[in-house]
C-alpha cells in the first residue's frame, strides 16, 4: 500500500531527468540547427516510448508512489502513442521552426515537459495528480504558443489560450473539490467505491460532475467549450499547433476515462447525458462552421471539434449495469478513434508545414492549389489524410467511425440508433469540406510555382505517416485489439 | 490466391504502380502498360465464366480469410448466377475505356489510367464481396477514383458535378452503413451476408432496413426522384468516365437490391413492392419524356439510362422469374449498349468538341463507317429485336404482363419512347444534309476506334441473337432467390 514502487514510474522519471539535462545542455549548443539537442530529445522520447511499450506488453497494473499513480496498460499504451506523436511533431517542426527563428532549446525542453504532463495525467490515480499533470502540460503549451515573440497573432493566441485554459482548469479543480467534499477521498478508486455505496449526497456529486465534464470538454475542445480551439490553432505557429492538436488529445481522453469511468461510473447515467449533448453539439457546429472556412488551419480546428464530438459518442452509449462488455466496446472504440485521429492530425499539419517556407505560411486552403501537379506524391498523402478525416474507406478513419457507430448501435436503444443517424449525416456534411481540399489540389491549376523544399527526414516521416493512415485502413485489426486490451484491463481494476 | 482475388487485385496493383511510377513524359509507355494490365485483368475473369457451374445456386469460387477479428469481419468472396457476368463485364469495359482514351487523354495519363484500373478492381470487389463490411468498403471506395476522374478530366462544370455525384451517393450509403451495423448487431456479431439472408427480422426492423438499403441503392441506380446527379455527372465526365458510370457503376445499385434488399428483407420488399414499381414506372415513362427534349447528346443518353434502369428495378419487384432474369439481362445489355452510345458521343466530341445535337447534322455523309455503328447501337438502345437491348426489355414486359396486364402495358410504352428519343437524335445528328463546316471537315473513325466499336457491336449482336448463355447461367440463382424471397422470415 505504501510502497513507492519506483520501477512503475521509470518512464516518467527518465523523461523528467532528460528534460532537465536537455535544458542545461542546450546552453552550450551553438549550432543554429540545434542538432545535438534535437537528437538527444528524439532519443529520449524513443527510449521513453519503448519503456511504455514494454510496460504495456507486461500487461500488469501496478500502483506506485503510495497509490498516487497507476501504471496500467491503458496508461502505457497512450504514453507510447504520445511519445510517438511528439517525436513526429518535432520532426515536422524543426525545419519550420528553424526558418522562423523559433528553433531554440526551449522548443525541446517545453515539449518534453508537456509530454511529461501528458504522461502524468495518463497514469494518475489521484485527483491532485491529474491536476498537476494538466497544469504541467498546459503551462508548457502556453509558453510554446508564445514562443514566437514578435508575432502578434501568436501572442494573442497565447493569451486567449492561457485565459481560457486557466478558466477550464478552475472548473475542473472546482468539480474535483466537490467530489472530495462528497466522498472524502482524492483517490480515484476510493471515490469509485464511495459512489458505489449509494450513501453519498447525489446533488453534490452531480453538481461536481457538471464542473468536471465542463473542464474536460474545454480540454477536448467540445462545444460549447470550443471557443479557444479555432483561434489558438490558427494563431499559434503551425509547429506548436501540431503539438497542441496531437498528443494532448490523448491525455484529455485518458483523464476522461480516469475521472468519469474509473472514478464516477456509479453516476454514469448523469454524465452520459451530458456527453450526448456535447457530442451532438460538437458534430453539428464543428462540421457546419468548418464549411465556411478559407483558412486551412482554422478549418482543421473546426474539424477537430467535430471529430472530438464523434469520439465522445463512443463514451455515451455505454450504460454499464454490471456488464462491462458494452462499456469496453464503446470505450475501446473511442480510444481507437482518438489514436487514429492523432495520427491523421499529425499528417495534416505536417502538410501545412511542408508547404510553408521562409516568409510564407501555407495557411489558406487556396495555397494547396494544383498540388496534384506540383507534387503528386504529397498530394496523394494529403488526399489519404483528408479521406481518413472524412471517414471513407479504405482509410483508418472509416474504421474509427465504424467502431464508434457499432458501439452506439449495439446498445439497441431506439434513441441511440437515431444518434448514429445524426452522426453519419454530420459526417456527410464533413465530407464536403474535406473533399474541397482534394478538389483544390487536383482540379485547380497551381498558382504558386515555388518548388517544395524540405528536409529528407521530413519527407520520409510524412510519407510514412500517410502510408500508416492507409495501412491501418487495410489492416486495422492489430491496433483495435491493443486498444481493446488496454480498456478491458482498465475497467477490470 | 483465388481467381476472384486476382480479378480484384491485379488491376488495383497495376493502377497503384502506374500512379506511383508514371510520369507525364512517359505517356506512351504508360498507355501500353495500362492496356496490358487491363487485358490481363480481363483474361483472368474468363476462367470464372468457363468454370462456372450453372446447375446450382450456391456461391462459387469462394475465398474466405479472417480480416478484422475484432468485428468478426472476413475477406469473403464468391459469385453466383446473379453476379458472375458482371465480373468479366467490368474488366471488359475497362479494357475498352483504356483503348478509348489512347490518343484523347494527354494530360496526366498515368493518373487517368491508374484511376480506371483501380476503379475496375474495386467494382469487381463489390460484385464478389460476401461480407457486408467488405462490400461496403469496396462500394464506398469506388467513389474516390470516380470523383477524381470527373473532377480532373471533366468538362466546364466538372467541380459541381463531381461534388454532387460524391455527396449524393455518400448520403445514401452512410445510412446503409448504419443498417449494416444494425444487422451485425441483430445477427449476434456477424457481417456475413449469407448469415443475414437467414436472419429472421421483425417487420419494423425490416422496413427500416429496407429503406436504408433503398436509399443507398436507389441513389446509385439511380431511381426517380434521386436521379438528378446522373445527368450532371454524365455530361461533365470524360468519355471514359461516362462509359464506366453507365455501364458498370449504375449496376452496383441494381445488384445491391438483389444481394441485400430482396433476400434480407423479403417481407418489407413485398410490402413495398408497389412503391418500388411506381417509382420504376415513373422513371420509365416520365424520364422518357424528359429525354425527348434534351439538346445535349450525353444528357439524352443519361436520361435514357435512367429509364432503362427503371426497367431493371421494375423487373426485380414484380417477383417472377421472367421479370427478374429480364432485369439482370437488361443490366448486362445496358452495360454494352450505353457504353457504346457514350463512346460514339466521345468520338464526335473528340473531333468537334461539342455535345449539342444542334452542332451536328449529316454526319453520315462524312463518317459513313462510324454512322453505321452508331445506328446499330441506337437501335439496340431502343430495343430492336436482334440486338441486346431487346432481350431484357422483352422478358421484363412478359413478366409484367403475367403480374398485371396494365403495368405491363405501361412498361411497354418504353419501346415507343425509347425509339422516339433515340431515333430522333440519330436523325438530327447523322442524317440529312451536312449542317456546317465542322461536320464537313470530319474524318471517319480510325483503326483504333473501329476496333473498339466493332468489339462492342459483336457483343450487342451476340447477346441479341443468342442470349441463352446469359439466361442459362442466372436461371437457377434467380429461381432460388425468388423462392427465398417468397418465404416470410418475420421474427416473432
Amino acid at each position: 500500500m505504501n510502497q513507492m514502487n519506483w520501477h512503475a514510474v521509470y518512464p516518467e522519471m527518465v523523461l523528467l531527468a532528460m528534460a532537465c539535462v536537455i535544458a542545461m545542455l542546450d546552453l552550450w549548443v551553438t549550432s543554429p540547427r540545434r542538432t545535438p539537442t534535437y537528437l538527444l530529445t528524439q532519443a529520449t522520447l524513443a527510449v521513453v516510448g519503448l519503456m511504455h511499450l514494454k510496460g504495456f506488453n507486461d500487461g500488469g497494473t501496478e500502483y506506485a508512489m503510495q497509490r498516487m499513480v497507476v501504471a496500467d496498460p491503458m496508461g502505457h499504451l497512450l504514453g507510447a502513442f504520445a511519445c510517438l506523436a511528439v517525436m513526429v511533431s518535432l520532426v515536422y517542426a524543426r525545419p519550420y521552426a528553424a526558418e522562423r527563428d523559433m528553433l531554440k532549446g526551449e522548443l525541446f525542453t517545453l515539449s518534453s515537459f508537456a509530454l511529461l504532463g501528458i504522461s502524468v495525467m495518463q497514469s494518475a490515480n489521484n485527483f491532485l495528480v491529474i491536476y498537476l499533470g494538466l497544469e504541467l502540460m498546459s503551462l508548457s503549451l502556453y509558453a510554446l504558443v508564445a514562443l514566437r515573440r514578435d508575432s502578434a497573432d501568436a501572442t494573442e493566441a497565447a493569451m486567449k489560450y492561457f485565459v481560457l485554459g486557466a478558466l477550464a482548469s478552475g472548473f475542473l479543480l472546482y468539480g474535483l473539490s466537490m467530489m472530495y467534499g462528497a466522498t472524502g477521498s482524492l483517490e480515484i478508486s476510493d471515490v469509485f467505491k464511495a459512489v458505489g455505496t449509494g450513501q453519498i449526497n447525489k446533488s453534490v456529486l452531480v453538481f461536481g460532475v457538471v464542473f468536471i465534464v465542463a473542464g474536460l470538454a474545454f480540454k477536448l475542445g467540445a462545444v460549447p467549450f470550443h471557443m479557444w480551439v479555432p483561434d489558438v490553432y490558427q494563431g499559434a505557429p503551425t509547429a506548436v499547433t501540431l503539438l497542441i492538436g496531437g498528443a494532448p488529445k490523448l491525455a484529455a481522453f485518458a483523464i476522461t476515462i480516469r475521472l468519469l469511468v474509473e472514478g464516477l461510473s456509479g453516476i454514469g447515467a448523469d454524465w452520459q447525458q451530458m456527453l450526448v449533448v456535447l457530442s451532438i453539439g460538437s458534430m453539428v457546429l464543428g462540421n457546419l462552421v468548418a464549411i465556411a472556412q478559407t483558412n486551412l488551419k482554422r478549418m482543421l480546428a473546426y474539424s477537430s471539434i467535430a471529430q472530438m464530438g464523434f469520439m465522445l459518442l463512443g463514451l455515451t452509449p455505454t450504460v454499464v449495469g454490471m456488464n462491462t462488455f458494452s462499456a469496453a466496446n464503446g470505450y475501446s472504440s473511442s480510444m481507437f478513434y482518438i489514436v487514429t485521429y492523432v495520427l491523421t492530425t499529425l499528417g495534416s499539419f505536417g502538410m501545412v508545414m511542408l508547404l510553408s517556407r521562409q516568409g510564407f505560411e501555407a495557411e489558406q486552403i487556396s495555397d494547396l492549389k494544383g498540388l496534384g501537379k506540383r507534387s503528386p506524391w504529397f498530394a496523394l498523402v494529403m488526399t489519404v489524410i483528408m479521406l481518413s478525416l472524412a471517414g471513407l474507406p479504405p482509410t483508418v478513419g472509416f474504421y474509427a467511425k465504424l467502431a464508434v457507430l457499432q458501439a452506439v448501435v449495439s446498445t439497441n436503444v431506439g434513441g441511440y440508433i437515431a444518434l448514429a443517424v445524426v452522426a453519419v449525416l454530420m459526417s456527410l456534411v464533413g465530407a464536403f469540406y474535406y473533399l474541397r481540399v482534394i478538389k483544390v489540389m487536383y482540379f485547380d491549376e497551381p498558382t504558386d510555382t515555388h518548388p517544395i523544399v524540405s528536409t529528407g527526414e521530413m519527407r520520409f516521416v510524412l510519407s510514412i505517416n500517410g502510408a500508416a493512415v492507409l495501412l491501418f485502413g487495410l489492416l486495422p485489426d492489430g491496433l483495435m485489439t491493443v486498444c481493446r486490451e488496454a480498456i478491458v484491463k482498465a475497467l477490470a481494476t | 490466391m483465388g481467381l476472384l482475388s486476382l480479378a480484384i487485385w491485379l488491376p488495383i496493383l497495376a493502377g497503384v504502380v502506374l500512379l506511383a511510377l508514371g510520369r507525364d513524359s512517359q505517356a506512351g509507355t504508360v498507355r501500353w502498360v495500362a492496356l496490358l494490365a487491363a487485358f490481363a485483368s480481363f483474361l483472368v475473369t474468363l476462367p470464372l465464366v468457363k468454370g462456372f457451374d450453372s446447375s446450382t445456386a450456391a456461391l462459387q469460387f469462394q475465398e474466405k480469410m479472417g480480416w478484422i477479428a475484432r468485428f468478426n469481419v472476413h475477406y469473403h468472396l464468391g459469385v453466383d448466377g446473379l453476379s458472375i457476368w458482371f465480373v468479366p463485364l467490368t474488366a471488359f469495359i475497362t479494357l475498352i475505356v483504356v483503348v478509348a482514351a489512347w490518343e484523347v487523354i494527354t494530360d496526366r495519363v498515368h493518373q487517368y489510367m491508374g484511376a480506371f484500373l483501380i476503379l475496375s478492381g474495386l467494382m469487381v470487389g463489390v460484385f464478389s464481396a460476401l461480407d457486408g463490411l467488405l462490400f461496403y468498403v469496396f462500394f464506398e471506395a469506388t467513389l474516390i477514383p470516380m470523383y477524381l476522374i470527373i473532377g480532373v478530366w471533366g468538362g466546364p462544370k466538372r467541380v459541381y458535378a463531381a461534388f454532387k455525384f460524391f455527396l449524393y451517393t455518400l448520403a445514401g450509403s452512410l445510412l446503409m452503413l448504419v443498417a449494416l451495423i444494425f444487422l451485425y448487431y441483430k445477427s449476434g456479431g456477424s457481417f456475413d451476408i449469407l448469415t443475414w439472408h437467414k436472419l429472421p427480422l421483425a417487420m419494423s426492423a425490416q422496413t427500416l432496413l429496407f429503406f436504408a438499403f433503398f436509399l443507398a441503392f436507389a441513389v446509385k441506380v439511380p431511381m426517380w426522384p434521386v436521379h438528378t446527379w446522373l445527368p450532371d455527372a454524365h455530361v461533365e465526365a470524360p468519355t471514359g468516365g461516362s462509359v464506366v458510370l453507365a455501364a458498370i457503376m449504375l449496376k452496383l445499385g441494381c445488384y445491391g437490391f438483389l444481394r441485400f434488399s430482396l433476400p434480407i428483407t423479403p417481407d418489407a420488399s413485398h410490402k413495398w413492392s408497389g412503391f418500388m414499381i411506381a417509382l420504376s414506372l415513373v422513371a420509365v415513362v416520365y424520364i422518357g419524356f424528359v429525354a425527348l427534349v434534351q439538346r445535349d447528346m450525353k444528357k439524352l443518353v443519361a436520361y435514357s439510362s435512367i429509364a432503362h434502369m427503371g426497367f431493371v428495378t421494375f423487373g426485380f419487384f414484380i417477383f417472377n422469374e421472367l421479370g427478374m432474369s429480364g432485369g439482370i439481362v437488361q443490366m448486362i445489355s445496358h452495360g454494352f449498349v450505353s457504353g457504346a452510345m457514350f463512346l460514339c458521343i466521345g468520338v464526335l466530341y473528340d473531333r468537334v468538341h461539342s455535345r449539342e445535337i444542334a452542332s451536328y447534322g449529316g454526319v453520315a455523309n462524312t463518317m459513313p463507317k462510324f454512322a453505321g455503328f452508331a445506328m446499330l447501337f441506337a437501335m439496340a438502345n431502343c430495343g430492336l429485336p436482334g440486338t441486346a437491348g431487346f432481350v431484357g426489355e422483352w422478358m421484363v414486359i412478359l413478366g409484367a404482363v403475367k403480374y398485371n396486364f396494365w403495368l405491363g402495358a405501361i412498361a411497354a410504352t418504353t419501346l415507343i419512347f425509347g425509339a422516339a428519343y433515340t431515333l430522333w437524335m440519330v436523325k438530327r445528328v447523322y442524317f440529312g444534309p451536312i449542317a456546317n463546316d465542322h461536320v464537313r471537315a470530319l474524318t471517319d473513325i480510325n483503326a483504333r476506334e473501329f476496333g473498339m466499336l466493332a468489339v462492342l457491336a459483336i457483343a450487342v449482336l451476340w447477346m441479341g441473337l443468342y442470349p441463352k448463355p446469359f439466361t442459362d447461367v442466372m436461371h437457377v440463382s434467380v429461381s432460388e432467390l425468388l423462392k427465398h424471397a417468397a418465404v416470410s422470415k418475420l421474427a416473432n
